[in-house]
């Protein structure tokens, strides 16, 4: 009795220890992913980008839509077609306190692209800049050879550093905070890498301030650890819940979801190029000279083939939307013909047997096992359901770091892959995945299945060249039109992006999966 | 003496050429590191620019004899993602995971002997038996289980101690520990019972057999006979010589605590060396792979060394020079 006692009163000392010792106006952030570097040019991916933005604004800010709206620019519009000129903001310091200036701008346009080993640089979105020229400290304009309408979607992507502390800056110098002087809404305090970076508010924000003092995030790359962090309180929000972790979050009464879709489509790419595929084969599993997915009948039969909504409801757990075209709903350029492919196993049938597979085939389906959500059991509900309709199908899935170099040796014949749209409109994924490979203009880079379609090349091409708005987003429209119904790719579905903060707050959800303390508010 | 060294030198050298070429062939084989760093939205040019950047457009064996000639002179390379020395990025996460290991060595010794000795000289109370279906359970469930399991009823159900990360820390000879600070040791319990409850058990077994043994031993009886109390007896001369075998295991077990925490930390989101190498294995980081398993297996071939010398100096019958070493 007695040591139950002290046992309690132990237990009650340590918890009181350890709680409350936190500002209420501190936030703590767990995250799956954590950046590789605090420079905000040396790494060109989603973590990395994310952070970046707590302390480095943009000319242009995307909002959780991914819609532009004015950063450290407060208007653009072109001067002729190969030339874009940007009006900038005045007033705005410097967390050192200097004055920023066009100065800066034309500073960080030369250093993005050029980062020492950067592993993936920023220069995809700036090489288009052919001069800069400087009209007065708050006027740029960037010239173009060619005419470039994504001009303000591609100065969307990358942090604006100070002239004055980046000259001559190194990777290792933001990392140690000694460059980490930005204009964004939070200071720099300290990254520990594995552990945890801190922020403080920048209260000489020229923007909307954010409602916390101080910002803490944390990687916690384990999921159930995450969700466990967020319930026993040592965080206050956590990025992609697991699918499976949604349903019992939301009974719970200490935490609350925050969900949108998100821009990344999951999709089935499909070798259309070559006459001998190494995965596919007869119907008794030998080699075979015929490619039958080179096939518009076999293909769309593989699509109507696919149960999208079983796939969403059962494998998803419902957190997931059908897909028919590039990106969902709401998104620049979106088809209004494109409709989800229905379910109709027996009109696969049909159409196979049409299309001389009566007898079905043989085939393997690739697909990574830790990269998308639930990617390993979706590649297994797609092979019954083709087995099903006579294409007798087998699963091969691989952790990430075997899959992608695989898939890009071009070792697949049919695989599971996903694409999110940084930019937020379909030239993105049309230019990689569904325009004909092409390496000296930069197109097809991630073109697994070698599509190849001569009119979506052409209006593709024409949409990027053309900076009349309407017109660009009419040709991108068809554009995607010709991709999905030749069946380049077979969407599945758009992902839902997920995240749980602590009851009493709210969080502005992002189509582009990115986790931003400015988007936290307490609950109205 | 000096040829026992010599000869130990060369072997372990050939040892680490060997196994860092094996390294090379397998991260090689795996596939191309830019593949998974890079932005999908990047063009052919920009991957181009990222392999060549990295270094990785040189045929193999050209990259492996580059990394050779740097390694002789002390530099391993930089890791492909962090674009840091592998071997500075592997020291600052190495005082998280000495001090992890090292608090769990001392949980299983400072629990295990005892529980250990209790079991053996009464291995047919309830207390004996009770000791010892404990630690058959903390051999046999599994590290990652047991971590979420103890996260969920201590962090998550009664919320006495947090989930995750290392807390507070504070400087020793430039060195951060987290045992000093009571949140820094609030931190640092759940991760270090996860990772002590193996050798606990494994502590626990090699007290209780070696304790057995000896209660049945002559000089026991001797000194019963002498008269000397109970707790004389035991305390000093069974608890001595149930050392000897405790103390080699743990010795050679510390190495694989040290190397192969991956799993606690990975769970624990304990910012150690066994994260990092799980991490850079993901993205193929080869030279920090590289680098950490030619520590590793350093380290182990440093273990061994001291083990056998120790050996030699405890026991005259042992001479080095006639060892295979």
């Amino acid at each position: 009795m007695l040591k139950q006692k002290l046992l309690f009163g132990l237990a009650l000392a340590i918890s009181l220890v350890f709680a409350g010792s936190v500002n209420a106006q501190t936030l703590k952030i767990g995250l799956k992913s954590e950046p590789s570097s605090m420079d905000p040019h040396y790494h060109n991916l989603t973590p990395n980008n994310m952070m970046a933005l707590y302390v480095f604004d943009r000319l242009i800010l995307q909002d959780e839509k991914q819609n532009l709206k004015p950063g450290l620019a407060v208007s653009w519009n072109n001067v002729d077609e190969l030339t874009w000129e940007f009006k900038l903001r005045s007033g705005v310091k410097w967390h050192d306190g200097s004055d920023f200036s066009a100065d800066d701008v034309a500073f960080t346009i030369g250093r993005a692209p050029n980062v020492p080993n950067s592993p993936s640089s920023l220069g995809r979105y700036i090489k288009q800049i052919k001069s800069v020229e400087i009209i007065d400290p708050l006027t740029i304009r960037l010239k173009t050879e060619k005419p470039f309408p994504l001009m303000p979607t591609y100065m969307s992507t990358f942090g604006i550093v100070s002239k004055k502390t980046g000259t001559g800056a190194s990777t290792e110098d933001y990392n140690s905070g000694k460059a980490m002087n930005g204009t964004g809404p939070f200071k720099f305090v300290e990254f520990v890498p594995g552990d945890r970076i801190v922020y403080k508010r920048n209260d000489n924000y020229w923007g909307e301030k954010p409602n916390w003092s101080d910002v803490i995030v944390k990687p916690l790359s384990n999921n159930s650890a995450r969700v466990a962090a967020l319930l026993a309180g040592v965080v206050d929000m956590i990025d992609f819940v697991p699918t499976s972790d949604i349903e019992i979050l939301k009974k719970n009464d200490k935490v609350s979801i925050s969900q949108t879709v998100s821009n990344r489509v999951i999709y089935m790419h499909i070798d259309t190029a070559r006459d001998k595929s190494p995965f596919v084969t007869d119907v008794n599993g030998n080699p075979m000279d015929k490619n039958p997915l080179k096939d518009l009948r076999v293909r769309k039969a593989m699509s109507m083939a696919i149960n999208r909504k079983g796939i969403v409801e059962k494998v998803m757990e419902g957190v997931a939307i059908p897909a028919g075209q590039l990106l969902p709903d709401g998104f620049f350029a979106i088809s209004p013909n494109l409709k989800v492919e229905p379910y109709n196993p027996e009109g696969a049938k049909a159409l196979l047997k049409e299309a001389g597979w009566g007898d079905g085939f043989g085939l393997t389906i690739q697909g990574p096992n830790n990269r998308y959500v639930n990617d390993a059991k979706i590649v297994q509900a797609i092979a019954q359901m083709l087995t099903r309709v006579g294409i007798k199908s087998k699963v091969d899935t691989m952790p990430k770091n075997v899959f992608f170099p695989r898939g890009s040796k071009l070792e697949f014949s049919f695989m599971l892959v996903g694409w999110g749209a940084g930019s937020g409109e379909p030239s993105s994924p049309l230019g990689a995945l569904l325009h004909t490979y092409d390496k000296s203009q930069g197109f097809g880079s991630s073109n697994r299945g070698r599509f190849s379609n001569a009119d979506l090349d052409a209006k593709l091409e024409q949409a990027l060249a053309t900076v009349d708005r309407e017109k660009h987003k009419n040709l991108l429209i068809e554009a995607t039109e010709i991709g999905i119904n030749n069946l380049g790719i077979i969407p599945l579905h758009f992902q839902v992006n997920t995240w749980a903060v602590r009851k009493g707050l709210v969080y502005n959800a992002r189509t582009d999966e990115q986790t931003l303390a400015m988007g936290v508010k307490p609950a109205p | 003496m000096i040829a026992f060294l010599i000869r130990r030198l060369t072997q372990s050298g050939l040892v680490l050429l060997v196994m860092s070429l094996l390294v090379f062939i397998g991260v090689f084989a795996i596939g191309n590191p830019v593949d998974i760093l890079i932005n999908p939205d990047a063009d052919q040019e920009e991957i181009e620019r990222a392999i060549k950047a990295l270094g990785l457009d040189k045929p193999m064996w050209e990259q492996y004899w580059i990394f050779l000639v740097n390694a002789l002179q002390g530099d391993l390379g930089r890791s492909f993602v962090f674009n840091i020395p592998a071997l500075q990025l592997i020291w600052q996460r190495m005082p998280a995971t000495l001090e992890l290991a090292g608090f769990a060595m001392f949980l299983s010794i400072f629990l295990g002997i005892p529980l250990g000795m209790i079991a053996g000289l009464k291995p047919d109370s309830w207390v004996g038996r009770t000791i010892m279906s404990g630690s058959i359970l903390g051999f046999s469930l599994p590290t990652f289980w047991v971590g979420l399991m103890m996260i969920l009823l201590f962090a998550v159900y009664l919320g006495w101690l947090p989930a995750s990360g290392r807390g507070e820390t504070v400087d020793v000879f430039g060195v951060p520990v987290s045992f000093l600070t009571l949140n820094g040791l609030s931190h640092i319990l759940l991760p270090a019972i996860n990772l002590a409850l193996f050798k606990l058990s494994l502590t626990i077994r090699l007290a209780r057999a070696g304790t057995r043994e000896a209660m049945l031993m002559d000089y026991v009886k001797f000194a019963r006979a002498k008269g000397l109390s109970n707790a004389r007896v035991i305390m000093v001369h069974v608890f001595k010589n149930i050392m000897i075998p405790v103390v080699t295991v743990l010795g050679l077990e510390l190495g694989n605590v040290i190397a192969f925490s991956v799993v606690t930390e990975t769970i624990f989101s304990w910012p150690g060396m066994g994260k990092l190498i799980i991490d850079s294995i993901n993205v193929l980081d080869r030279p920090v792979i590289v680098a950490y398993l030619l520590m590793t297996v350093s380290m182990f071939i440093v273990i061994n060394l001291v083990v056998d010398i120790i050996y030699s100096m405890l026991d005259p019958r042992v001479r080095l020079g006639d060892m295979k070493s």
